[in-house]
């Protein structure tokens, strides 16, 4: 709610002219009956046709005034959730974007995108529709009190008696209500991932032939979505015979008091007819009121979800330069010195990591599945902060360094890194603005450019969201122009050659070398042949380095890179 | 070369699309006649629970006719309070205060019945709507998720179904007990005045026409609307699944720039459809306004002129007088009358967004699914694992082949592989085999069985693959393991992963084999995950054998200690293989060099060596640097 009330203030002023506006059309349109009721009690019996005609008129004419008062007031309705939901959806995209690794773990994916879409889909619904239909009834409900209490302050406040129950149990229920909607989106979250799962894993499903299987494990997660719907809507059901029920006892309340009062000639009963017909308006407006309420719990708890993500604090936070004492001239560009982390707090994924590399060098890493080669990479690109030790850029330790500045030294290319919809340039570019004659000397080293060039339309081609209408060779050589084409200080390259025949791997590292020889870079590979001929190779295992050196010192003193070895070189194929 | 072949494969997807989208117009258009189609097809959803629809209908006519009787009931109380002072008869009062209450009470019970009542029914819909979908989405070829964004099945999934069903439980009933009090308080206004009931022959076609006029024009709005929405869906799906290469490369203000772009178009079509489906209820409101002035107006003008004269004259049409009490009643019926028109209006918008949720999901629902197994087709039983393609002949669409002319065969237990540039069509191969995709002309044999005569649940049950890209659910790893056998002895599942090298890893995790992995589950690398899918593999005994790149992302030493069991897998199977790494494939029975869709090599590494080719080239070539 909080959130709301952030994004809506900036429109406060507007959206007061929309509630007067809507206020006033509500008022002209109240203003209707009130006429009916002068014309058949006073002007009828006056006998005249123009004076009937003229109250007539004023009737249409205020029909008029209403009908276009409220047209104005829900367009302007509609505009304040537009703009509102365009910020809030901006904000908590650019949030999503900005979280780091370890907050998109927390988070899962899957919540966050359900966050972005349906989430902020119901608070756009929600506060459209609590401009349009919060005024009126408000508008109605204090109006009928105020006349009610005019007309018999007594019975008036007999009948206000049951207010306090009312609140009581709408309160009540929206307060259950909010958790419950909370559930069902989880909910949601779990029906929504299975189809997103098997709309990706068709093939494995089809081939095992477990559609069955499938259909089950889909239904499992839509009975338990319907399970929780309706156990919030059965929850929410109750509101509003519950309201019903004790406007009603007060109605009953008011015409037992009543009968005492005209029995003690302290009121009269045209008061109490009088009284039931307000009753009906001060009901309605009541149970108006309690729908917005039970709308108001669903909108509320998606804006929670949305508030979760876009409170969530930054961390990985820029510290200041002389946090750690730094040497003041490193002649290492990377450094790790003594480097431990984990995941998750329990066991070590890497341990006591200490190595450094100098400009211009080339890094290999490469040990088991398993074995903390990624993580070490993610450390050195800030993804994650180490628990211990310290990671250094040109001696600076990288938790100083400003994100821009540090993401900038980098080229990139991940293990199953992305592909988006869009033109081969825009994959490339990836919004830097980079001029083609840049693109195409990236493609060129990462050895892309020929099968670009065999697209009709060259970089204007069209690739499908990650990228499906590719190889996965041609994938990867993608990426790699990508990371290229920055111009980075360092290319870090998680096995991202892996698909690529062994000749183009070759190619690509010629071509890397030979036109990119100030570049600094790190290879993170299965393959011996694609790291062999690194400066310093890294032999990881279970977050250990267990191997340093070059590949003949390995071979020499390294039996696990030894083994490695063996079993590829000679024995390594093309794909 | 290569290349074309990529380019082909691109141009045919590209060309799938607007034979698609060609389907989809043929469907939305229809001439106009759609939304019936529309209507009725989201009416049968309602009509297959008519025992539950004739009770909700029931009580809420019961609990209209109670709500109906308590203002009597208090007209009755009030009556006995009227004598006045000292003469109130209170014993009368208490009777019907009595009343009231019991039937506040009953009302109010009734209502929370027929609400949960409605709960429940319209979460029977959804349950079968969403169920209807799935079941025919996986029964859909594997060339429907080839051409549609994972975000845009999402969206109709989960958005449009809930559109549907919000407007088909609640507003379809609404419509049903709206009839009811329209014909009723019709009947009583005639009673009263059939002349004035004149005014509304006029004013109801106004609104009418005008919710009609309307929702022609709206309609189109809402379907954009849903559709701008699924597409910002699509894009924030996407851009999530690649938001640490974003952060990484600083992108993030670019790519929150573009979404900005996206959900600008989207909330725009969302407030361009409110903007004008917003003008719909106050219109109609003014009408029944519009009928109210000039019901008052008219019934005034009426009992001044034949009053007066009913005073003197004695021939007056009896079907013009009406007293000051007729007017205050027929106003008082006409309100009850307007309310559900006026409610009709917010429907008929409900309804229109609803129309084109449905259409949606529809579509789907009616593109063709996998062609159905033959009649007559064989299950396969007992296979051999004898397969041969004969001459043939495969494009993604007609126009570009990949696969020109292809021949292979291969007996029982023999091992195949498939080597060539990317994009030969060595993976085409693999969906042709497992028919995911049908060939265009030569056969496909399996035991001597064309495959097309025999049904794809035994012909995809006698192969196992393991693919490059491994794919694991949401679940237990112990259930990702068992996915290829159901009912698999626990003793057989930890063998496997014994096997596959990666029980040691599945144990030292906090839960072991209970451990959950989640969607693009987190900490387990590509490596871990593919040991994962060769377990599952180890577990399903089938007797052809696919792998695909099976271990791509296993280093080296790993799939060295798993070698023996990936012999063993492949011991007395047939297996196709395509790998980059020659120790699989050096031992291959025959070996293809598959180069632009044709077998351009064929033989034993020996033999491929001593003709000094393609093959010789490539293996060569790991050696250049």
């Amino acid at each position: 709610m909080k959130l709301l009330f952030k994004y809506l203030r900036s429109m406060r002023g507007f959206i007061a002219l929309t509630l007067t506006v809507k206020a006033a059309g509500s008022l002209i349109e109240l203003a209707i009956p009130y006429i009916l009721g002068h014309i058949l009690d006073y002007v009828v019996p006056e006998r005249s046709v123009e004076k009937i005609v003229f109250w007539g008129a004023v009737m249409i004419v205020c029909a008029l005034l209403a009908c276009l008062g409220n047209i104005t007031a829900n367009r302007m309705a509609a505009r304040v959730a537009r703009n509102t939901t365009r910020k809030i959806r901006h904000a908590l995209f650019d949030r999503t974007m900005r979280l780091s690794s370890r907050q998109i773990d927390a988070f899962t994916i899957p919540s966050l995108e359900s966050r972005l879409t349906s989430d902020t889909y119901h608070v756009h619904h929600f506060m459209g529709m609590s401009m349009r239909m919060g005024i009126r009834a408000p508008m109605l409900l204090i109006g009928g009190i105020i006349i009610t209490l005019t007309l018999d302050w007594v019975l008036a406040l007999v009948m206000l008696v049951t207010l306090p129950l009312i609140a009581i149990s709408v309160t009540v229920i929206s307060r259950k209500g909010v958790p419950l909607f909370k559930q069902t989106q989880r909910s949601v979250d779990r029906m929504v991932g299975v189809v997103r799962e098997d709309a990706q894993g068709i093939r494995v499903i089809k081939a095992l032939s477990k559609v069955d299987y499938e259909r089950r494990r889909y239904d499992t997660a839509n009975k338990q979505l319907v399970k929780d719907e309706k156990r919030a809507g059965t929850t929410m059901a109750l509101s509003n015979p519950l309201v019903t029920f004790f406007l009603n006892l007060g109605l009953v309340a008011v015409i037992v008091t009543g009968a005492f009062l005209v029995n003690g000639d302290l009121s009269q009963t045209g008061k109490i007819i009088s009284f039931i017909q307000y009753f009906t308006m001060i009901s309605n407006a009541m149970i108006a009121l309690s729908r917005i309420f039970v709308n108001a719990s669903k909108g509320i708890a998606s804006a929670h979800r949305i508030a979760e993500v876009i409170n969530t604090e930054p961390d990985l936070e820029v510290l200041p330069a002389d946090s750690f004492n730094a040497p003041e001239r490193d002649p290492a560009l990377i450094r790790f010195e003594d480097v431990s982390f984990s995941y998750i707090g329990k066991s070590d994924n890497l341990s006591h990591v200490s190595f450094e590399l100098k400009r211009g060098e080339s890094l290999g890493i490469i040990g088991a599945t398993g074995s903390g080669k990624t993580t070490l990479v993610q450390l050195l690109m800030r993804l994650y902060d180490v628990n211990e030790g310290s990671v250094r850029i040109g001696g600076r330790d990288v938790r100083t360094i400003p994100h821009e500045e540090l993401n900038t030294m980098f080229g990139v290319v991940m293990q199953n890194d992305f592909i988006y919809a869009g033109t081969v340039r825009d994959n490339i570019d990836f919004g830097r603005g980079l001029d083609d004659d840049t693109i195409c000397r990236a493609l060129e080293i990462a050895q892309a450019a020929e099968f670009v060039g065999g697209f009709d339309d060259g970089l204007d081609h069209h690739l499908n969201s990650k990228g499906t209408n590719l190889s996965g060779g041609q994938r990867q050589r993608l990426l790699i122009s990508r990371a290229i084409a920055g111009d980075p200080q360092i290319l870090v390259l998680d096995d991202s050659s892996s698909a690529l025949d062994y000749k183009t791997d070759s190619k690509l590292r010629k071509a890397i070398r030979e036109n990119m020889s100030d570049v600094t870079t790190v290879t993170v590979a299965q393959r011996v042949s694609s790291i062999m001929h690194c400066d310093v190779i890294l032999v990881l295992d279970e977050g250990k380095i267990i191997g340093k050196g070059t590949h003949e010192e390995l071979l020499a003193d390294c039996d696990v890179y030894k083994e490695i070895s063996d079993s590829q070189i000679g024995g390594a194929f093309l794909d | 070369m290569t290349e074309n072949k990529t380019k082909e494969k691109i141009k045919k997807i590209k060309e799938q699309r607007p034979s698609l989208k060609k389907e989809l117009e043929g469907a939305v258009s229809g001439k106009g006649s759609i939304k019936i189609a529309v209507l009725k097809r989201m009416a049968k959803y309602l009509l297959r629970h008519k025992p539950m629809l004739i009770l909700c209908f029931t009580i809420m006519i019961v609990s209209n006719v109670l709500s109906l009787a308590a203002p009597k009931l208090s007209q009755k109380a009030i009556d006995a309070i009227e004598p006045g002072v000292g003469a109130v008869d209170f014993h009368a009062v208490f009777y019907y205060a009595v009343l009231m209450l019991i039937f506040y009470a009953v009302s109010a019970a009734l209502s929370y019945l027929l609400a949960v009542m409605m709960v429940r029914l319209s979460q029977k819909i959804i349950y079968t709507m969403r169920k209807q979908l799935f079941d025919h989405l996986s029964e859909l070829p594997v060339s429907f998720f080839d051409t549609h964004a994972t975000g845009e099945i999402i969206s109709r999934i989960s958005y449009d179904i809930d559109t549907v069903n919000t407007s088909l439980s609640h507003d379809l009933l609404q419509v049903c007990a709206s009839v009811v009090t329209v014909i009723g308080s019709l009947i009583m206004m005639a009673s009263i005045s059939p002349v004035l009931l004149l005014v509304f022959v006029i004013t109801v076609p106004m609104s009418i026409g005008y919710t009609k006029f309307r929702s022609t024009r709206v309609r189109p709005l809402f379907r954009r609307r849903s559709q701008k929405l699924g597409e910002l869906n699509g894009y924030a799906e996407e851009m999530l699944s690649g938001q640490k290469t974003i952060r990484a490369y600083s992108r993030e203000q670019v790519i929150t720039d573009r979404f900005d772009a996206k959900n600008e178009e989207a909330v725009n079509a969302y407030y361009v459809a409110e903007y004008y489906a917003g003008t719909v209820g106050p219109t109609v409101n003014f009408v029944n306004n519009l009928s109210l002035s000039l019901v008052t107006m008219l019934g005034g003008i009426f009992f001044l002129f034949f009053s007066l004269n009913a005073a003197g004259e004695a021939a007056i049409p009896v079907m013009f007088t009406i007293s000051l009490g007729g007017i205050n009643a027929f106003v008082q019926y006409s309100r009850k009358f307007a309310g559900p028109i006026n409610e009709f209006a917010n429907i008929v918008s409900d309804l229109q967004s609803a129309c084109a949720a449905a259409e949606k999901v529809f579509t789907i629902i009616d593109t063709p699914p996998e062609k159905p197994d033959a009649p007559g087709a064989l299950t396969l039983n007992g296979v051999r694992g004898e397969v041969e393609l004969d001459h043939v002949r495969f494009g993604y669409v007609p126009e570009r082949t990949i696969i020109k002319d292809l021949s292979i065969k291969a007996d029982k237990g023999s091992l195949v592989a498939i080597v060539g540039p990317t994009g030969a069509g060595k993976t085409t191969i693999i969906n042709l085999l497992m028919r995911f995709y049908d060939v265009d002309s030569g056969r496909i044999l399996i035991d001597g069985h064309e495959i097309r005569e025999v049904t794809r649940d035994s012909l995809r049950g006698a192969f196992t693959m393991v693919l490059q890209d491994t794919w694991l659910f949401h679940g237990s790893i112990y259930d990702n393991i068992t996915y290829g056998k159901e009912g698999a002895t626990r003793e057989e599942v930890i063998n496997a992963a014994k096997m596959a090298r990666i029980h040691n890893y599945i144990e030292s995790l906090p839960d072991g084999y209970d451990t959950i992995l989640s969607d693009d589950g987190v900490n387990i690398s590509k490596g871990h995950k593919q040991l994962i899918t060769i377990a599952r593999a180890m577990l399903a005994d089938t007797p052809m054998l696919i792998l695909d790149e099976a271990t791509s992302n296993v280093d080296s030493r790993t799939e060295q200690q798993i070698q023996k069991a990936m012999y063993a897998l492949m011991e007395g199977r047939t297996c196709f293989v395509i790998a980059h790494r020659l120790s699989t494939i050096q031992n291959a029975d025959v070996i293809l060099v598959v180069k632009d869709g044709n077998v351009i090599e064929q033989g034993n590494h020996e033999s491929l060596m001593a003709q000094k080719g393609f093959y010789y080239s490539l293996y060569h070539s790991q050696f250049d640097n």
